[in-house]
């Protein structure tokens, strides 16, 4: 069959034909439908991987003094990151010689680098170090690094795929007179997950993932005021992450500054003070232990007595808040609560709580005179007072005979006012069982705001206490357990090792009827003994109530929010909290009493060659007594402008201790030199700042209030 | 014959090329170089510092691809016989040699480093299968003088295919051994081998390809990319990753595409070996619907005119050859644009006339050289229509 393997051929050419064709209509056809059917499709793919949506941060708000000095601002800073989307697309080899690349240039080995770069909570992650934050956000491997490395990364992006180097703003310190401010001012941390969830789901676009929220002091409190709105870039990117260019730009918005009536100056020298009194302390040894004053703690406070502003507030032992900028180590977090170093992160004037000692007998002197005691009264200042089988001593004052309440005022005598809280307990209480006996003594206190928070603006304030017959009652059944349990076995049982002979003599009687409120319980409780505590906030305020004739006001730092323009957004009005319910006379009699404790009292060595007579100075000191530590100092005192409290924990005796720093604080704030008082010399221009308002000024500087305009 | 055909050949020459198969490679040629340039340019870290690096080698390979193309065409048909066994020997030799010293990329051992210069023997491999194949049945159908194919000359195509079929299975490379398939199949066909042949051979071959990947003859990385195409989600950023990029890359194009060097996609190198592989990618997002489907419409042009050109002519060895390039050009076209648009499994084989690199570029114009000459002779031919067999008729 010559010619039928050709024709077969030719047949088969136009089968091949129609075959490629066909191949070649179904790839028109597929193109067709990629591009025309579901084209709008793989666009919007296609712009979601091409364009990348970059944060912005905000400005944060600055926070001022009442003069306009800055107290923390922002400064730049470069912070290096990885993306680790594109760094898992390069080889194994290219990753590991970036990583040491950059680890070299930072400063970290690509080992620490690569567990910075694990997600917290995946297998092998190591806590502290991975990444909490968004899995599709770019990781931040080290933060404040200098310029010419984050320009190297800059310049040469094709030696760095998928590193990132960006400028932050960071807090910055400026510390005008040195002011340390810590615990008033709070500190940055990075937004939590659950937090940025949050967020989310309630719409809030202020933070986002790479946000630091306030977390303590005032950035906490006014966080959503000094935070401010992120802008968006949106930037074209290629597949290595790197950026192409700028698409646009939705810009955002700096956060509102937040002024303050703390005075810088002010603050300056009552954190010098606090520091010099405790360091002091430290080299001075207590006569009842023998030892050294351990001096751990101690707090001031000086506030408006008119108007509850808080002037200055400061706490010991601090920490230097530049710690928490760009994270902080996790050696330095430890320190910060570490008990061993003090607990540096506690602020003592608004959460440390202590018994108030003697500072407390001004408030039982108005339940006393409100409640039968007149000022003609005259008790026995007695070297001791028995109560029961059991001797309460004068601790701070000798016997003084018969005297009235000034004068038990002025020598701070004991035995007196354990007369005036057995007085009160044998008419209303003896019954130790009857949680609801009236108390006229505990009832001041508690209208003094004792035993409650006092409302100001820093978060985590502490209540104090009022160990009254209710609390007896509670903390009794929250113990009985493990003191009946210690009472239940013999002291030499193994699991009572380490209870001493005290302990366990208390636990025994504590299980038994540790729920009854006793004359001793109530005699301790005249005096500020006990188990009573207050914070040095509560005290000042309180005081502060004496001095301004029964007002309570809301401690405030806040003065004014304003913003970036220098609009006034919002201002803080001195906010009464509440009323003592103290007659005038009464309040009038007990300031006088303080005016003799300044004169004549417990404080008078003190303020020898002072002028009292042009800055009327009332106080009070304390020495609080806690069993097993060595004695709280306290010294209370107030003028008609301001109230100064100042508390050194195991620190000694008031005046001895804290005595001189009042005396000094005093001296700043009036201008007072040698026996004359030099207005201008005052800390406070006026003496007492002014209602008005520091000027802020377009160009961004700001003016103290009396030159911005008078 | 051997005394007399340099004569007619050249009065035969005067009617000329196919010119409508001439100005398809043209058009694609100028496609190819716009898409290649579009591709490189904005990708520093092809060449870096000198974003016109890939244009110009591109144009050189043109310019050599040309001249290849004029030297075959006007070759005499005879040389063309006698250099073919030269061109299928030097293609095993050059595959041998990559078995031995090539250099790996993407997981094939498919380059020999020659000089600065990286030769694909596989690619000039497909042509010299082709043309063995043609020749041997060529050979022997005059020798007899008939024109039936036995059981020999099948048995003899397939060893010409089969020593280079198993030397780039070595490699592997799992692209260029599918095109190579269809290409023999093809050349088979066009020989006229009998039904019960082929039907033998395709069920043979897919039993082999179904064998191989149960066996665990086909590496991982060829099975990986073969289960993306058929589930790109799979695993979008491995082996799926070429697969949705350059679907998200065409997609992107619509109907008349971003426009010339300002494709997104392309510009910011989302999809991997763009120039080269994927250059089809390129056209889809840049030139859109419009732009795209015109390059498919050329290559169609180009295969059509190659099964034109084997129909018409009278000579055994240039039908067979011109049916075997057809098919080759067009399953490879077919393979590389539907690897492109997620309907074939990634497996790495440029598109003819298109894509970035020499081997293939000379490959492909040598074999529209040998088309062209192919087409001369016919042409040339006055009695073609009357004499289907000019061998028989001068006999």
């Amino acid at each position: 069959m010559p010619g039928s393997a050709d024709t077969r051929g030719r047949l088969r050419l136009i089968v091949i034909q129609a075959l490629v064709f066909s191949l070649f209509a179904t790839l028109f056809a597929r193109l067709y439908y990629l591009q025309v059917v579901s084209g709008a499709d793989y666009r919007s793919q296609a712009a979601s991987q091409s364009v990348r949506e970059v944060v912005v941060q905000p400005q944060r708000g600055l926070i001022v003094d009442a003069q306009g000095r800055p107290l923390v601002t922002n400064r730049k800073s470069w912070v290096i990151s990885v993306d680790r989307t594109v760094l898992g697309r390069l080889g194994q080899r290219q990753q590991d010689a970036l990583l040491s690349r950059i680890g070299a240039a930072v400063g970290l080995s690509p080992h620490r680098i690569r567990k910075q770069l694990g997600t917290c909570g995946e297998r092998g992650s190591v806590p502290g170090v991975c990444w909490n934050g968004s899995p599709y956000q770019p990781v931040p491997i080290a933060a404040d690094v200098p310029e010419r490395v984050a320009l190297r990364v800059l310049e040469q992006p094709e030696d760095h795929p998928a590193v990132l180097a960006e400028q932050q703003t960071v807090r910055a310190y400026p510390r005008p007179f040195g002011v340390n401010a810590a615990h008033l001012l709070g500190y940055l941390s990075p937004i939590t997950e659950g937090e940025y969830d949050r967020a989310q789901e309630t719409g809030d676009r202020s933070v986002n993932g790479a946000s630091s929220v306030g977390r303590a002091g005032v950035e906490k409190q006014y966080d959503e005021w000094l935070r401010g709105m992120p802008g968006y870039r949106r930037v074209a990117v290629d597949s290595m992450g790197r950026v192409l260019g700028e698409e646009r730009e939705i810009p955002g918005q700096p956060g509102d500054t937040l002024v303050t009536s703390i005075d810088a100056k002010v603050q300056g020298v009552v954190e010098q003070q606090l520091a010099r009194t405790i360091a002091t302390a430290r080299r001075t040894v207590d006569p009842v232990t023998g030892r050294r004053y351990a001096a751990d703690a101690g707090a001031a406070v000086v506030m408006e007595v008119d108007t509850g502003r808080v002037v200055a507030l400061a706490s010991q032992p601090t920490y230097d808040p530049e710690v928490w900028v760009g994270g902080i180590t996790k050696g330095q977090l430890s320190r910060l609560y570490s008990e061993a170093a003090g607990t540096p992160l506690l602020g003592r004037a608004t959460q440390g709580q202590f018994a108030p000692g003697s500072t407390w007998k001004p408030f039982m002197t108005a339940g006393a005179l409100t409640h039968g005691f007149g000022t003609d009264t005259r008790l026995n200042c007695s070297s001791g007072f028995q109560v029961g089988n059991r001797v309460f001593k004068n601790y701070e004052s000798g016997a003084y005979g018969y005297i009235g309440f000034d004068r038990a005022l002025e020598v701070s005598c004991n035995t007196f006012f354990y007369r005036v809280g057995y007085h009160f307990w044998q008419r209303f209480g003896t019954d130790v069982d009857d949680v609801d006996a009236k108390d006229p003594l505990v009832e001041e206190a508690k209208a003094f705001g004792f035993g409650d928070e006092t409302g100001i603006d820093l978060p985590g304030e502490a209540s104090g206490r009022i160990a009254d017959r209710r609390w007896k009652l509670d903390y009794w059944k929250q113990m009985k357990d493990y003191y009946c349990g210690i009472a239940s076995r013999p002291q030499s049982a193994p699991a009572n090792k380490g209870i001493s002979d005290f302990v366990y003599q208390f636990a025994g009687e504590f299980c038994v009827e540790g729920y009854a409120y006793r004359a001793g319980d109530a005699v301790n409780f005249s005096i500020g003994q006990g188990d009573t505590i207050v914070t040095p906030l509560q005290l000042a305020r309180a005081y502060a109530a004496i001095a301004n004739g029964g007002t309570l006001y809301e401690p405030r730092i806040a003065k004014a929010i304003v913003s970036p323009r220098g609009t006034v957004l919002r201002r803080f009005r001195p906010q009464p909290a509440a009323r003592v319910g103290v007659p005038g006379r009464v309040l009038h009699y007990i300031d006088e009493a303080l005016k003799g404790v300044s004169l004549r009292g417990t404080m008078s060595w003190r303020l020898l060659e002072f002028p009292l007579d042009k800055v009327q100075i009332r106080s009070k000191t304390g020495s609080a007594e806690v069993y097993g530590k060595q004695s709280t100092s306290w010294v209370a005192s107030y003028t008609d402008d301001y109230v100064v409290v100042m508390m050194v924990s195991q620190g000694g005796t008031g005046s001895g201790t804290s005595g001189p720093a009042i005396r000094k604080i005093y001296e700043e704030l009036y201008g007072v030199d040698g026996l004359g008082v030099d207005p201008k010399r005052a800390a406070i221009p006026g003496v007492v700042a002014p209602e008005r308002l520091p000027t802020f000024t377009r160009d961004g500087s700001i003016l103290s209030p009396r030159r911005g305009g008078s | 014959m051997t005394g007399r055909a340099p004569r007619q050949a050249a009065v035969r020459r005067v009617p000329g090329l196919d010119w409508l198969l001439m100005a398809a490679v043209l058009g694609l040629l100028v496609l190819g170089t716009l898409l290649v340039w579009s591709a490189t340019s904005a990708r520093d870290g092809l060449s870096p510092g000198d974003p016109s690096a890939y244009l110009r080698k591109h144009l050189v390979n043109v310019a050599i691809g040309l001249v290849l193309l004029v030297l075959v065409a006007a070759t005499d048909h005879r040389w063309v016989r006698i250099l073919a066994p030269l061109a299928y020997l030097a293609s095993v030799a050059g595959l041998v040699l990559v078995l031995t010293n090539g250099v790996t990329i993407n997981g094939s051992r498919s380059w020999l480093q020659l000089g600065g210069m990286s030769i694909q023997p596989s690619e000039l491999a497909k042509l010299a299968v082709v043309i063995g194949m043609a020749l041997v049945v060529a050979e022997r159908a005059e020798g007899r003088r008939r024109r039936t194919v036995d059981w020999i000359d099948v048995t003899l195509m397939l060893l010409i295919a089969g020593l280079p079929a198993t030397l780039i299975l070595l490699q592997p490379d799992l692209g260029t051994m599918l095109v190579l398939a269809a290409t023999v199949f093809g050349v088979l066909a066009a020989s006229g081998a009998p039904r019960r042949w082929l039907v033998l051979l395709a069920g043979g071959g897919v039993a082999t390809a179904v064998t191989a990947v149960w066996a665990g003859m086909l590496a991982d990385y060829q099975v990986d990319r073969f289960l993306a195409f058929t589930d790109p989600d799979l695993d979008p950023r491995g082996a799926g990753y070429n697969t949705e990029q350059a679907r998200i890359a065409v997609g992107n194009g619509g109907l008349f595409g971003e426009g010339l060097f300002d494709g997104s996609q392309t510009r910011s190198g989302f999809v991997p070996e763009q120039h080269t592989d994927f250059i089809f990618t390129v056209a889809g997002e840049e030139l859109g619907l419009v732009g795209a489907g015109l390059l498919i419409g050329l290559l169609a042009l180009v295969v059509w005119r190659a099964l034109v050109i084997a129909s018409r002519t009278d000579d055994l060895f240039g039908r067979i050859a011109a049916g075997g390039i057809a098919c080759w050009l067009g399953f490879q076209s077919f393979q590389n644009v539907g690897m492109c648009l997620g309907i074939m499994p990634v497996t790495g084989v440029p598109l003819p006339l298109v894509s970035y690199g020499g081997s293939s570029m000379f490959a492909v114009m040598l074999a529209v050289g040998l088309l062209q000459n192919i087409h001369l002779r016919t042409s040339a031919s006055p009695m073609r229509h009357l004499a289907p067999d000019p061998v028989l008729v001068r006999r």
